[in-house]
């Protein structure tokens, strides 16, 4: 038998102004997770801090400072536009747009993802000391990652500018039967779809978080995985040389067409190229984002409060 | 109105990564809360049946060996911890002061520590701007603030941090043992900081091995053992009942005055 509590005085905190308990415990619900989401978001004061944080401390100290993110991008943009642009026969001043058009919008993909699973396990010590709805964890991250990739977009900006009177007109792709109609006022669609991106980036480390806490091979899964779906996405080559290769290019499409990160990644680039856009892209997006938010959502509502016993 | 209300609560942690087999022998043990092992998970069960009810005005001290279930239940009280079975109501703004270097960046400089920490304990931006000026005449940490925090000594830190702990305005503040590790004349600044910060909450919960302490800061207290509340009621008793002894009497008048506890046994000797 367990001894009973001694209680030496009563004290006017105790038994009788209280209130009812509730019938059972109500962290379980939809409206536990949706208010967390919320009230997360109403901290943006912090997680916006500390997402300015966290770039400028990992380059303190150093000259350039966070500069240095754009100078990394630039390099690899233009280096892997080099090699790719003779491996594949391509014409530079088409396809190196193309390439760091890519590779920033995949950067902030592929941040997104693996910072992700590793979201709450990197914020322990906050979690088990200060109590803050769990989303603002991830929000730190997203916007982190919006921020890198505002530095990419220099690098970005600078090719095209190079290139502009090559993509100001109807071009083509070497190999790629498609004529893009070049560059207009088309390219602020890429504003909403990023937008887009930013909001399926929620989910996806919502939920990748909250899973990998729990099983903790999922990150060295996802780690290992993202490098092959990097190769597997068109950003080093392009879709147009799927129909090349053989007269039956369909299946080979269809594989392509299959990996839910390019059509993630062809809605902000399209409109950034001047490419022609295809309304299938967003709506696979679409789909996406609601399937992904009603997952995020669902498992919010049921291991949101275990986050805290598991980091 | 803040208030914390806990029925029934338990909290316990599935230890993923540790061998049953091995964990039996720690269930022998007695520090720490009892380890389950029925499921394929084991299972620590740091917590059982809390019942606690906190309102405006309340000053809690916690006491207890190690491993009794203190800090968890600072925790559970924070909301960091929603509890695995039974529930728990909590209105108000925590505060919590359970380690003082969490949340402390030792790259950045003092003020940008200030801002942050400040950020982390419920306040806004403008708030803490307001507070700069004062938590940097209170640390004394003159030009040293525009330094980074990893050229502070140990003492300097802490005073950084009860610095900005002891300027916010919270609803709830719990606190745990570890401020300590400062000067006795600073600590004397501290104290009367402290007394003012307690003054300013609704509820406080202070868990703490000091008397002194604990005296000086609350009148009520619960006594933890093995994750259950073995005792809750007045300070004095539960006190006594800890300790096998009245803490009081071996108090300095000075002390009882400041405390208002005039009620002496017997005769004291003072220091």
């Amino acid at each position: 038998m367990e001894p009973p509590v001694v209680s030496f005085l009563v004290q006017p905190t105790s038994t009788v102004e209280r209130p009812e308990a509730p019938p059972e415990a109500n962290s379980r619900t939809f409206a536990r997770a949706i208010a967390d989401v919320r009230e997360g978001w109403q901290n943006r004061e912090l997680w916006g801090h500390l997402g300015w944080q966290d770039i400028k401390q990992r380059y303190r100290r150093s000259v350039i400072g966070p500069l240095w993110i754009t100078i990394s991008m630039g390099t690899t943009a233009l280096a892997l536009g080099l090699l790719y642009s003779q491996l594949f026969n391509q014409e530079i001043n088409t396809f190196l747009p193309y390439i760091t058009a890519g590779f920033v919008v995949w950067n902030f993909l592929v941040g997104c993802v693996t910072e992700g699973t590793d979201v709450f396990i990197a914020n322990e010590g906050l979690i088990k000391h200060l109590p803050a709805p769990i989303s603002v964890h991830v929000l730190r991250l997203v916007w982190r990652q919006v921020l890198f990739f505002a530095h990419n977009l220099v690098v970005y900006a600078v090719v095209v500018a190079i290139f502009f009177g090559d993509l100001n007109q109807p071009y083509q792709m070497q190999d790629d039967p498609v004529t893009h109609p070049g560059l207009s006022w088309a390219i602020l669609l890429a504003i909403p779809a990023f937008a887009l991106l930013a909001v399926n980036a929620v989910w996806v480390a919502l939920l990748f978080g909250i899973i990998s806490t729990r099983f903790r091979d999922i990150p060295p899964v996802i780690h290992s995985f993202i490098n092959l779906i990097f190769f597997m996405t068109p950003i080093v080559w392009h879709t147009g040389i799927l129909h090349k290769v053989g007269a039956d290019g369909d299946w080979r499409m269809l594989i392509a067409e299959l990996n839910p990160l390019y059509h993630f990644l062809e809605i902000v680039r399209a409109p950034m190229l001047g490419h022609q856009q295809s309304w299938h892209h967003w709506a696979v997006v679409g789909g996406f984002t609601v399937l992904g938010w009603a997952l995020a959502l669902l498992a919010m509502r049921n291991y949101r409060a275990r986050v805290s016993y598991w980091v | 109105m803040v208030s914390i209300d806990v029925w029934n609560a338990s909290v316990d942690f599935p230890i993923f990564d540790a061998k049953s087999r091995s964990l039996k022998k720690l269930a022998l043990g007695k520090v720490g809360g009892k380890i389950g092992s029925e499921g394929r998970v084991p299972i620590i069960e740091a917590l059982h049946d809390i019942n606690v009810s906190l309102k405006d005005g309340d000053r809690v001290g916690l006491v207890g060996h190690n491993g009794a279930g203190k800090s968890t239940l600072l925790r559970l009280l924070a909301g960091i911890y929603e509890p695995t079975r039974g529930s728990s109501r909590i209105v108000g703004k925590v505060a919590p002061v359970f380690d003082l270097g969490v949340g402390m960046d030792p790259e950045i400089s003092g003020y940008e520590n200030i801002m942050i920490r400040g950020l982390f304990l419920g306040m806004n931006r403008r708030e803490m701007e307001k507070r700069v000026d004062d938590i940097a005449e209170f640390t004394e940490l003159g030009d040293y603030l525009s330094m980074p925090l990893r050229t502070y000594s140990t003492g300097m830190r802490v005073r950084l941090a009860l610095g900005v702990v002891t300027s916010i305005d919270p609803e709830i503040l719990l606190l745990d043992e570890g401020i300590g590790a400062v000067d006795a004349a600073f600590l004397e600044k501290a104290r009367n900081r402290l007394h003012d910060l307690v003054k300013r909450s609704g509820i406080l919960v202070f868990a703490s091995h000091s008397d002194e302490f604990l005296l000086e800061l609350c009148d009520s207290a619960i006594w933890m053992d093995e994750g259950r509340m073995k005792a809750h009621g007045g300070l004095r008793e539960v006190l006594t009942s800890y300790k096998g002894r009245d803490p009081f009497e071996n108090l300095s008048p000075e002390m009882l005055e400041r405390i208002g506890q005039s009620k002496v046994l017997s005769g004291n000797g003072g220091e």
